[in-house]
């Protein structure tokens, strides 16, 4: 076990309090089971109109001609937009990390502005019209004619042209420690192995939507977004209105998963529509438009080469990985991540490649890079404890590293044997036969397969704004996103515990680009973001209160400093219990409500954070790496005739560092599992390698996994804190999707003898 | 146009529709109801279900102008401790799913207390099918969550039946 020491903080932040790390229930539970919550689609407008896009039919070449007049003639359609006739928008911005907004856009085709096609399914036409039914079928009636243009559109030619990935504050492109192939041809036993990873969507179950309305110069955008910041910043400049008049607001958006993470063609073309027509408009993705607009993750290609001893001390590991991006949009899946921190191999080589096809660009999907890395890592380290003949788990033991193994860093927590141990335990890995098929239930073969999981959360900065009011009532307000997290809910144990008032007293208004800015919902990050901020303007409340009340003669703080007093019981209390609530502190000096915020409107102070939170973020990084970390546990059945698979139970055991809300924290692991079982046995992007067009863009075709798909999933966290975090939590967001296909693709091989490298596990791939 | 009579959560209202409306494009942008979701407008999600004289539809493949007269029953019309039993029991995360889910549920609940049975049900003839976890997955299969909910879900289900039963 690896812990970074104590450092000294006031421990309060250190214990639960009468909220912090209890399972209390969403405070948004009643407004999403009742059908209350608003989401991007639901905002109603006298107005409104609605909008419906048309693709491009081919995958690289110039629109030559668009026929609208059939299109047009539909009654009820007030305009179909294409290149010819649509509103400039200023170009996408080049990617500057001075300005991560600048990542928004996710492509540099400047939509509708420009005749070039680059993917089949790039938007051509927008159609905007009276009613949904008019839109819908006056899109089908646009007639485009192409000048086809050669264009790679099968990721197995463009892998012949495989580009290194330059090694960036973003990218790792290549990393090595010793000579990893050399070692490997010397080792005593080795495993060398090819794994693939299909194209996988999001599939939210909320596809985008936005409600744009335009009044003069100041636009109103309510958009199904994980990021709000960006989505107004990249509006603002696109359009080109000051960022201060554009407004964007998401009060509850219907799961994103890195999908909503980006302003995708739906949300600009909706604001550009609704400059067009001068109408308030609405374009709520087609589940087929989601798919042919909105990145997903990207295909892979991945070597893992494992060298070791006969007593199983790794001694080489070598992690290359070749990805597919889009010509004109997309990056590296960094899928040799987790080969850089989960085990001490001496020798280690990792290395990233992309390949370029004329398709949309890819994009962040839950844990990117690790999702897939770990498919391929985890099971090649099950193939070399098959080839060892050892026990899976006492070879990730044996080669369990005391520093990150690459870097030679620090871990400011880990403790992977004691998560591998409990896990074993309460699973009851020791009842395991380890050789393949000897397992069976009646007709079923049953199998066993186990992986670890690993997800470094990508921290940003996030500001609050905290008003205490004089009747004890408190108010936070933070552009944050609510996508499924229970983000308000976490802001409100943190703040109800801070300032020592019942959970009940505080209200959370999130999703608003008009609050503080808040990071985006992504790297599993949000929670500790936004609760660090809380925390810190806590802080500043219970001074300001302080300082009320201790110049007053008749309060029993009179005099007190800061270290003298505790906030609980609705105020400020000496250790004596001699105190007053926040109410008579308030109401006596004549003060209707005192506030505290972290960070600033102005751009010069937004700067000067984001210039302050960098070094804080370069300085930390500099000691420690951050890991959660985690094991799965994973039971499948499988049918000896037809191969088709079941999985039948799951246990997952992780390390997330402090749990703010058990009953929260286990719904994102849990759904990082979920998703990892669709990964492993069902989800495949299909794309017809002629033509470029995928094939499967709905929810018939692209299988995700439903009720009758999962079983109950068992989730422990150790729940201890790391100590070099704020609240001690690392993130909860990503982890559980790690490790989970190469746990069942393990578990699979252990039913049945077939080892599947090539994800989805499909019937075909067993028989 | 055709005008149509929706009966929706107990109260009658008269609209003019384009006959091809779909039930839950009339819930929503007619009636503005939005509580009841549309996923995929292909009844491959389940997030629109409603319920249509107690048995659950999705309303996306549905023309509302046939739905004239019947009773509606959307989201917005349910007061059921199965709502109360989904927070308990976090069967929910975006809560984007969620109407549909309790419509489905509810509607669920009916055809088993009516004694159908189900793909996973081992005796066909059993007019009494205890409602395990397997049954109430398989019943609810039509739901997706992608934010993988559906152990929250089962347990809401599940306890929200058992107390029904002692009730």
């Amino acid at each position: 076990m690896t812990t970074a020491p104590e450092r000294t903080r006031p421990a309060a932040t250190r214990q639960d309090g009468p909220n912090v790390g209890r399972p209390v229930d969403r405070v948004d539970g009643v407004a999403k089971t009742t059908g209350a919550a608003k989401y991007s689609a639901d905002f109603p407008y006298a107005d409104i109109a609605h909008a419906a896009l048309v693709h491009a039919g081919i995958a690289r070449g110039r629109v030559t001609a668009i026929d609208t007049g059939a299109a047009e003639a539909v009654p009820g359609v007030l305009k179909v937009l294409t290149h010819q006739n649509a509103p400039r928008m200023a170009p996408p911005p080049k990617v500057s990390i001075a300005d991560l907004s600048t990542m928004a856009p996710g492509t540099p085709v400047n939509y509708l502005n420009t005749d070039e096609v680059h993917w089949n399914g790039q938007p051509v036409a927008v159609v905007v019209a009276e009613s949904l039914e008019a839109a819908h079928a006056a899109a089908r009636l646009v007639r485009v004619s192409y000048e086809q243009q050669p264009a790679t559109t099968d990721f197995a030619v463009a892998r012949e042209h495989p580009k290194q990935v330059k090694n960036s504050m973003i990218d790792v492109g290549e990393a090595r420690k010793g000579d990893a192939e050399r070692a490997l041809a010397d080792a005593p036993v080795t495993v060398d192995l090819r794994y693939t990873t299909p194209g996988q969507n999001h599939n939210a179950i909320e596809p985008h939507a936005t409600t744009a309305a335009w009044d003069g110069d100041r636009l109103t955008v309510h958009d199904a977004t994980q990021n709000i910041d960006w989505t107004r910043k990249h509006l603002a400049l696109r359009f080109g209105v000051p960022a201060a008049q554009v407004r964007v607001v998401a009060t509850f958006v219907g799961g994103g998963f890195g999908g909503k993470g980006s302003v995708w063609a739906g949300t600009l073309l909706t604001a550009l529509a609704a400059r067009a027509t001068g109408r308030p408009v609405r374009m709520a993705l087609s589940r087929e438009s989601v798919s042919r607009t909105v990145g997903g993750r990207a295909p892979t290609v991945q070597r893992v080469a494992l060298g070791a001893e006969r007593d199983g001390t790794l001694t080489a590991l070598v992690h290359t990985g070749l990805t597919q991006v889009g010509r004109v949009g997309g990056g590296a899946e960094r899928v040799a991540s987790q080969s850089q921190y989960l085990y001490a191999a001496p020798a280690i080589l990792v290395r990233h490649s992309t390949a370029e096809v004329d398709a949309l660009p890819n994009t962040f999907m839950r844990a990117p890079g690790e999702a897939v890395g770990s498919f391929a890592l985890e099971s090649a380290i099950d193939e070399l404890a098959g080839e060892l003949g050892m026990d899976p788990i006492d070879l990730r033991v044996r080669n369990e590293p005391e520093r990150s193994p690459l870097s030679g860093k620090r871990f400011s927590r880990r403790d992977l044997r004691r998560v591998y141990a409990r896990g074993a335990d309460r699973f009851g890995w020791a009842g395991r036969d380890p050789k393949p098929r000897s397992m069976r239930d009646g007709r079923w073969l049953v199998g066993w397969g186990v992986a670890s999981a690993l997800h470094i959360p990508v921290p940003l900065p996030g500001d609050v704004l905290v008003r205490l009011r004089a009747d004890g009532t408190v108010l936070v307000r933070s552009g944050l996103q609510e996508i499924g997290v229970g983000i308000a809910t976490i802001v409100a144990q943190v703040t109800a515990d801070a300032l020592g008032v019942p959970l009940d007293v505080v209200s959370v208004e999130i999703g608003d680009s008009d609050q503080p800015t808040a990071p985006g919902a992504g790297g599993s990050t949000q929670t500790s973001a936004a609760t660090a901020a809380v925390l810190q303007a806590c802080e500043e409340l219970k001074r300001s209160a302080l300082g009320l009340a201790r110049r007053a003669a008749s309060s029993p703080l009179r005099g007190a400093r800061p270290g003298d007093v505790e906030t609980r019981d609705g105020g400020l209390r000496l250790a004596g219990g001699a105190g007053e609530s926040y109410a008579e502190i308030l109401g006596r000096a004549g003060v209707p409500a005192l506030e505290a915020r972290t960070g600033s409107d102005s751009r010069l102070g937004q700067a000067v954070g984001q210039a302050r939170f960098m070094a804080r973020f370069l300085n930390d990084r500099r000691r420690w790496v951050h890991p959660a970390t985690g094991v799965h546990f994973c039971e499948v059945r499988v049918d000896p005739d037809t191969a088709e698979v079941r999985v039948s139970r799951w246990l997952g055991v992780f390390d997330v560092g402090r749990v703010m809300n058990a009953k929260l924290a286990g719904s994102q692991l849990r759904g990082g599992v979920v998703m990892g079982i669709g990964a492993a046995l069902s989800e495949e992007t299909l794309v017809d390698p002629r033509t470029g067009r995928i094939m499967n863009p709905g929810l018939g075709e692209y299988h995700v996994p439903v009720h009758a798909d999962v079983p109950r999933i068992d989730i422990e966290c150790l729940d201890e804190p790391d100590p070099t975090t704020p609240l001690g939590l690392i993130g909860a967001g990503e982890v559980g999707i790690t490790g989970v296909a190469a746990a069942v693709a393990n578990a699979v091989h252990h039913a049945t003898g077939v080892r599947v490298r090539d994800l989805p596990v499909t019937l075909d791939r067993l028989l | 146009m055709v005008e149509v009579e929706l009966r929706v959560n107990g109260a009658a209202r008269r609209v003019d529709l384009d006959p091809r409306v779909s039930l839950l494009d009339a819930l929503r942008e007619h009636l503005e109801l939005t509580g009841t979701k549309k996923g995929c407008n292909q009844g491959a999600c389940g997030a629109c279900t409603v319920l249509v004289d107690g048995e659950r539809i999705a309303s996306c493949l549905a023309l509302a102008v046939q739905y004239g007269g019947r009773e509606i029953t959307t989201i917005e019309g349910v007061e059921h401790p199965l709502q109360r039993a989904f927070i308990a029991a976090d069967g929910l995360q975006c809560g984007y799913c969620t109407p549909g889910q309790v419509c489905s549920a509810l509607g669920m609940l009916a055809e088993h207390r009516a004694g159908a049975p189900s793909a996973v049900t081992a005796d066909l003839t059993a007019t009494d099918v205890p409602l395990t976890d397997a049954e109430i997955k398989e019943r609810m299969s039509g739901n997706l969550c992608r934010c993988g909910a559906y152990d929250g879900i089962a347990t809401a289900i599940r306890e929200t039946a058992i107390k029904e039963v002692a009730a």
